[in-house]
C-alpha cells in the first residue's frame, strides 16, 4: 500500500471522528455519530496492520508486522477488559469509568512516546524530543490524576480535600522538579533523565488532584480528559501521524470547553477549584443550626401537595441515583401528568458527578429529554410552580451561593427553587450536602421535609397519589 | 511545499478550531456522552502503540509498547461501547 493511500485513509479516519462530535449536537444524531467514530476508529486500527514503516520514509516494509503474534494477544486482553467493564457499568459510575479509561489512554499516549523516543536515541529532532517531553508530562499526570479520581468516585478513598501542612510547597517543588526534569532530558537526553521525569510526573498527578474535594470532581475529569487529548496530539506530532494529531486535538477542545462550562456552572475560577483547598478557612461549625426546628410532611401530605398543583418542577441530585429511585420518580411525573399537571425537570449543570451526568441517569428511566431543562430555562418559571421538588439535592438550591459571601459554594448559579410557591425536600436527614454547607431554605416556611431513602418515601407518595 | 513539521503544526492549528466550533454545539444534555465519546476518540492512540510495537528493537521497547496497546484498547474500544450504550438510552425514549 502507498503511503498516499495510507494518509488518504487516516483523513478519512480523521473525519469521521468529526461527524462523530458532530453527531453529538442532537440526541436524535448522537448515536449514529458514535457509530460512525467506531467505525472511523477501526478502520485506523484495521489499516496499520496492513502498512506501517520506519520513519524517514525510506524503509517503509509490508507484512507481517514484527511481533504480530504478542501485538494480537494484547489487543485480545485488552478487549477482554474493556468491553465488560463498559457492558456491566452502572450508569450512577460512569464517572468512575470514564476517569479510568482516560487514565489509560493517556498512560499509553506517554508509554507511545517513551518508546518512539529510546528507539529515535540521538537521532530525534529537537521539536520531537519536546514533544516527548511535553508527552510523558501531560499524559503521567493524567494517568495518575485519573486513578486518584478514580479511587475518590469509588469512594475507596475520602472525597474530602486532602491536605498536608506545607501542600503547596511541595507541588510547587514537584512542579518545578518536573520542569527541570524537562530540561534536562531535552539538554542531554538518555534514559535516567526519561525515568526521572516519568516518575516526577505521576507524582504530581497525584499531589494535584488529592487537594481536590468530592464536589469539585467533574471539573477535574474534564480538565484531564483534555489534558490526554493534547497527550495524543503530541505523540501523534512525535510519530509524525496527522490522525492521531487530529483527534488528539478534538479531544483537547472538548475536555477544554466542558472545564470552562463546569467552572462557570460553579461560578469559580478553575485555578480556585484546584487550589482552592490550600487557601481555604475552615467554615465556621454550623452547630447554632441544628436545633432550629423544620416542618416536616407524611408522604401523604406531599401527595396532596402535589396532587392540587398546576406546575411542578423535580429537582434531582445525586442522591436520587444513589437511591436508584429514577424509575419511581418517573412514575411520578407520569401519574402528574397524566392528571393534567404540568412537570418539568430542572437539571443543575453540576447535578451528578460528571458534565451532563443526571441527564444521562433519567434518560436511563426513560425521562424524555424534551422534560430536562437547563438552569437558564427552568429558573424563570419557579415563579409560577407550584411545587418544587428536590430529590437528594442540596447545594445547587443551596441560597448561601448568593448570601453568604465567604461560604464554598459562594457565587454558584443556583436552582431558585425559592421562588416556587411550595418546596419540598426528600433527604435522608439534615445532614449537609457534598459541599458540607447548611442551607437556610430547609427552615423556611414554606419549606416541607420529608425524610427516609429517596425511593421508598417516593414510593410512598406514588401509592398515596393513586389513592387520591 | 511545506516542511513537515510546519504541515502537522498547520493540522493541529486547524484541528483547534475545528474541535472547538464543532464541540460548542454539543447539546448539553449530552455532556456526559460527549466526554466518554471523546475519550474513546482518543483511544485511536492504538495505532501509535501498534506503530511502536513493530518497531521496538528490545524487550524493553516491546514490553512498553505492548503494555500501551493493553491500555488503548480498553480505552478505544470501552469508550465506544459505554457511550454506545448511553445514546441507546437517550435514543429509546422517543416515541
Amino acid at each position: 500500500m502507498s503511503r498516499n493511500l495510507y494518509d488518504l485513509i487516516g483523513l478519512a479516519a480523521a473525519v469521521c471522528f468529526i461527524l462523530a462530535l458532530k453527531g453529538l449536537s442532537h440526541p436524535k444524531t448522537a448515536r449514529r455519530g458514535n457509530l460512525i467514530g467506531a467505525f472511523g476508529a477501526a478502520v485506523a486500527t484495521i489499516l496499520v496492520f496492513f502498512f506501517t514503516g520506519n520513519k524517514g520514509e525510506t524503509e517503509w516494509h509490508t507484512l507481517p508486522l514484527h511481533h504480530l503474534g504478542l501485538i494480537i494477544i494484547a489487543l485480545l486482553i485488552g478487549l477482554l477488559v474493556g468491553v465488560p467493564a463498559a457492558r456491566k457499568v452502572q450508569m450512577t459510575q460512569m464517572p468512575q469509568l470514564v476517569a479510568l479509561f482516560n487514565g489509560v489512554g493517556g498512560g499509553a499516549a506517554a508509554l507511545v512516546a517513551i518508546v518512539e523516543y529510546l528507539k529515535l536515541g540521538k537521532g530525534a529532532s529537537s521539536a520531537a524530543v519536546i514533544a516527548t517531553v511535553f508527552t510523558v508530562i501531560v499524559g503521567s499526570v493524567s494517568f495518575s490524576g485519573s486513578c486518584i479520581t478514580f479511587a475518590k468516585l469509588q469512594e475507596l478513598m475520602t472525597t474530602r480535600p486532602v491536605v498536608f501542612p506545607g501542600g503547596r510547597f511541595v507541588i510547587a517543588a514537584n512542579l518545578a522538579g518536573v520542569l527541570a526534569a524537562g530540561g534536562w532530558v531535552i539538554h542531554s537526553g538518555g534514559n535516567t533523565s526519561l525515568s526521572v521525569l516519568g516518575g516526577l510526573s505521576l507524582l504530581f498527578g497525584i499531589l494535584f488532584v488529592l487537594p481536590v474535594g468530592g464536589a469539585d470532581v467533574p471539573i477535574v475529569i474534564s480538565l484531564l480528559n483534555a489534558f490526554t487529548g493534547l497527550t495524543v496530539a503530541a505523540s501523534g506530532y512525535v510519530l509524525q501521524t496527522t490522525l492521531l494529531i487530529v483527534a488528539g486535538t478534538l479531544v483537547g477542545a472538548s475536555g477544554t470547553i466542558l472545564t470552562r462550562k463546569m467552572a462557570e456552572a460553579m461560578g469559580r475560577s478553575l485555578f480556585k477549584t484546584l487550589f482552592g483547598a490550600f487557601t481555604a478557612k475552615p467554615t465556621a461549625a454550623a452547630g447554632e443550626a441544628e436545633t432550629r426546628s423544620v416542618k416536616s410532611g407524611s408522604p401523604e401530605d406531599i401527595a396532596i401537595l402535589l396532587n392540587y398543583a398546576r406546575r411542578v418542577v423535580i429537582v434531582p441530585g445525586f442522591g436520587l441515583a444513589v437511591a436508584q429511585a429514577q424509575h419511581t420518580v418517573r412514575e411520578l411525573a407520569d401519574i402528574l401528568a397524566a392528571k393534567g399537571i404540568d412537570v418539568a425537570y430542572g437539571i443543575h449543570a453540576v447535578a451528578g458527578r460528571m458534565p451532563g451526568h443526571m441527564n444521562v441517569l433519567l434518560a436511563e428511566a426513560n425521562v424524555p429529554y424534551e422534560q430536562l431543562q437547563e438552569m437558564d430555562e427552568i429558573n424563570p418559571t419557579f415563579a409560577q410552580t407550584d411545587v418544587a421538588l428536590v430529590i437528594g439535592a442540596n447545594d445547587v438550591v443551596n441560597p448561601a451561593a448568593k448570601n453568604t459571601p465567604g461560604c464554598p459554594i459562594y457565587g454558584m448559579p443556583i436552582l431558585e427553587v425559592a421562588d416556587a410557591a411550595n418546596v419540598v425536600f426528600l433527604k435522608r436527614s439534615m445532614r449537609p450536602g457534598f459541599a458540607g454547607i447548611e442551607n437556610e431554605l430547609l427552615y423556611d416556611p414554606k419549606t416541607t421535609l420529608l425524610f427516609g431513602d429517596a425511593k421508598d418515601t417516593l414510593t410512598k407518595v406514588v401509592s398515596a397519589l393513586k389513592n387520591l | 511545499m511545506m516542511s513537515n513539521g510546519l504541515a502537522l503544526l498547520s493540522i493541529f492549528t486547524l484541528s483547534v478550531f475545528v474541535g472547538f466550533e464543532v464541540v460548542s454545539k454539543v447539546s448539553s444534555t449530552l455532556h456526559t456522552p460527549l466526554m466518554s465519546g471523546a475519550n474513546a476518540i482518543h483511544g485511536v492512540i492504538l495505532v501509535g502503540a501498534i506503530v511502536v510495537a513493530d518497531h521496538a528493537s528490545n524487550n524493553v521497547e516491546l514490553s512498553l509498547a505492548l503494555v500501551a496497546i493493553v491500555l488503548a484498547t480498553i480505552n478505544m474500544v470501552g469508550g465506544f461501547v459505554v457511550t454506545d450504550r448511553m445514546l441507546e438510552m437517550f435514543k429509546a425514549k422517543k416515541k
